[in-house]
């Protein structure tokens, strides 16, 4: 890599995006453990008179088509977008490090095996791999987890397997190996926390994709079912009122792109840390 | 292509005669893990059927009722009452030749159901693919080393890569089919139809696409010879799009198989937002009434072209960077 490019990339002094993306996450976090202090309604709460409303004082996104208040909706809506892509990142990230961490410590065949098996995994694409695995299990908020989960594990074997590699060659490990150390002892106090330094950076900005996956797949009817007020299944219920109601298909889009962007922004920020740094 | 390849082999052989080219070993040892990956890809979908919880004959029949005529015709077609060895190898055998069984849901051969839905799938992933490409080098190229072009790209870009493709087509049918009436709601008719769902989604894969190419065209326009170029009074725009691109090319070429895979997954949702005919249609229909045998041409075929791409993407960047070669020779 050529060191020339290095001066000419100026770090951002006042990090305002940062703390912007910082907040939104906690109030986003707030929304998704205590919706009922933010939102002014029921979210499943039918008002068939008041349906298709636009946004008004009353309202202030307006209301769907059978009348609930959208606000309440996109509030209790960050529960599970929340709460199906952080467990599926965080299955990813389970799994990740085990195998990468066996690969890189283990080597010769078991290197092979798990990393062909890994090349094979992320020969299809992730959301076409999630719907292939909900072909098996049938619809659902757990199955949706295990599918977007199982999509994004190669991506952290792969990390944590090339950390290993470097951290277990490192001289402190080589040097805490002549003490006599038990080797699980050494594993996981001195190849574990170097090996899986980054995980966290990436984590964040696979939560950013898991969002969207998310979205995705329960815009398809393949997550939680109607009348559960989840942003992709919103967002496939507002696509057939455009015409007349615009705003059944904007919001949930809107917090979703938001939620992104934050995330985006924090794992971002963070990686950068990380940048041409070895273990 | 071909044409291609020769002369730059040859232009290889002069500083060093070598005994077999190690450019055309490489190729074929590409090639060579394409396939192994591909009939992997193959074993594990047979060996997904088989782990499938519960009974192999109802998971096959799916949602729809089951006759009798049905389970034999899956028994028959598995070969069920064989030894698995021997299940395993006729399914190869078939898959090999094109044959993905019958659909249980709509009765009809999955290899022709699929070829028949694959043209409208392949226009909009192609149009998509051209929509990223093309905002990905303008953005780039006119933004590298800009203060205030950089930023603002930047900032679109980070917006374009957060927001989910269908969204992004809910908004662009609300905009420009509802409201402006210039393009078509719904269907396959005409090119116009197909503009809304190919900038849906093509410019999220467009902007990470942009934002890799511009690192690697900022990288490029610091080296010596961009500031020799310019001594040289070669004008600003001309060091950009002849000389630096083709070294920032390659990062984002690298990134070509995920983009394509990206899009072919993308069109699945886009093709629902929109109405549209394809594969994402019978994909999702097949999802949700189990019907094994189509997901599974699907997937393989998913997987057959991210293998093709991400093999052809590895030889193109051999031809496109030298140096890559002779790294290859020293390994």
């Amino acid at each position: 890599m050529p060191t020339l490019s290095l001066p000419l990339r100026p770090a951002r002094p006042v990090p305002f995006g940062l703390l912007l993306s910082l907040l939104f996450l906690a109030l986003l976090a707030l929304a998704a453990i205590f919706p009922g202090w933010l939102a002014p309604a029921d979210p499943l709460l039918a008002d068939p008179l008041n349906a298709m409303q636009p946004p008004s004082w009353q309202h202030w996104l307006g209301t769907d088509p059978l009348g609930r208040d959208l606000l309440s909706r996109v509030i209790y809506g960050s529960r599970y977008s929340l709460f199906i892509s952080v467990s599926a990142i965080a299955l990813a990230v389970s799994v990740g490090t085990l195998l990468g961490l066996l690969a890189g410590l283990v080597r010769g065949a078991v290197d092979e095996a798990i990393g062909r098996t890994l090349d094979v995994i992320s020969a299809f694409p992730d959301l076409l791999l999630a719907l292939m695995l909900i072909a098996f299990t049938g619809p659902g908020t757990a199955n949706l987890i295990i599918a977007l989960g199982v999509a994004s594990v190669p991506r952290f074997a792969r990390m944590v397997r090339a950390q290993t590699f470097l951290v277990a060659r490192s001289g402190y490990v080589e040097q805490a190996r002549t003490f006599g150390l038990p080797w699980p002892v050494l594993v996981w106090r001195h190849v574990l926390p170097h090996a899986t330094a980054q995980v966290p950076a990436l984590a964040t900005l696979g939560l950013g994709t898991a969002i969207i996956g998310t979205a995705g797949l329960s815009f398809l009817g393949m997550g939680p079912q109607p009348p559960t007020a989840e942003w992709g299944l919103m967002l496939a219920e507002g696509r057939n009122y455009l015409r007349n109601a615009w705003w059944t298909g904007v919001w949930p889009g809107v917090a979703i792109t938001l939620t992104v962007v934050a995330v985006s922004t924090v794992g971002r920020r963070w990686q950068a840390k990380f940048e041409g740094k070895r273990p | 292509m071909s044409s291609e390849t020769t002369p730059l082999i040859n232009v290889q052989d002069v500083p060093r005669r070598t005994r077999a080219s190690p450019l055309l070993w490489r190729i074929a040892g590409r090639i060579g893990g394409g396939a192994l990956v591909l009939w992997a890809a193959v074993t594990l979908s047979f060996i997904a059927i088989w782990l499938a919880p519960g009974d192999i004959v109802s998971l096959l029949v799916g949602e729809q009722v089951s006759t009798p005529a049905i389970e034999a015709a899956i028994r028959a077609e598995w070969g069920l009452d064989r030894p698995l060895w021997q299940q395993y190898l006729s399914y190869l055998w078939r898959i090999v030749h094109g044959d993905f069984g019958r659909s249980y849901m709509l009765n009809t051969d999955v290899g022709a159901l699929v070829a028949s839905q694959l043209l409208p799938t392949l226009k909009l992933t192609a149009a998509a693919l051209l929509v990223s490409v093309v905002f990905a080098v303008l953005a780039a190229a006119a933004t590298a080393h800009r203060r205030i072009g950089r930023s603002v790209a930047g900032g679109l870009e980070l917006l374009l890569a957060s927001t989910p493709s269908f969204w992004l087509g809910i908004v662009l049918l609300f905009i420009f089919s509802f409201t402006l009436r210039w393009f078509p709601v719904a269907g396959d008719r005409n090119f116009a139809a197909l503009v809304l769902p190919a900038l849906s989604l093509g410019l999220a894969q467009g902007a990470v696409m942009a934002q890799v190419l511009r690192r690697g065209l900022e990288d490029a326009l610091d080296q010596p010879f961009s500031l020799t170029l310019r001594a040289w009074g070669v004008p600003g725009t001309t060091v950009r799009l002849r000389h630096a691109l083709r070294h920032a090319a390659l990062p984002a070429v690298t990134l070509t198989g995920w983009l394509v895979g990206g899009l072919l997954s993308g069109a699945v949702i886009t093709e629902q937002v929109f109405s549209r005919p394809g594969l994402g249609k019978i994909t999702v229909d097949a999802v949700l009434a189990k019907d094994m045998p189509v997901v599974l041409a699907v997937a393989i075929l998913s997987a057959l072209v991210y293998v093709v791409m991400s093999t052809l993407v590895d030889i193109l960047s051999l031809l496109i960077d030298p140096r890559l070669r002779t790294q290859a020779e020293k390994e």
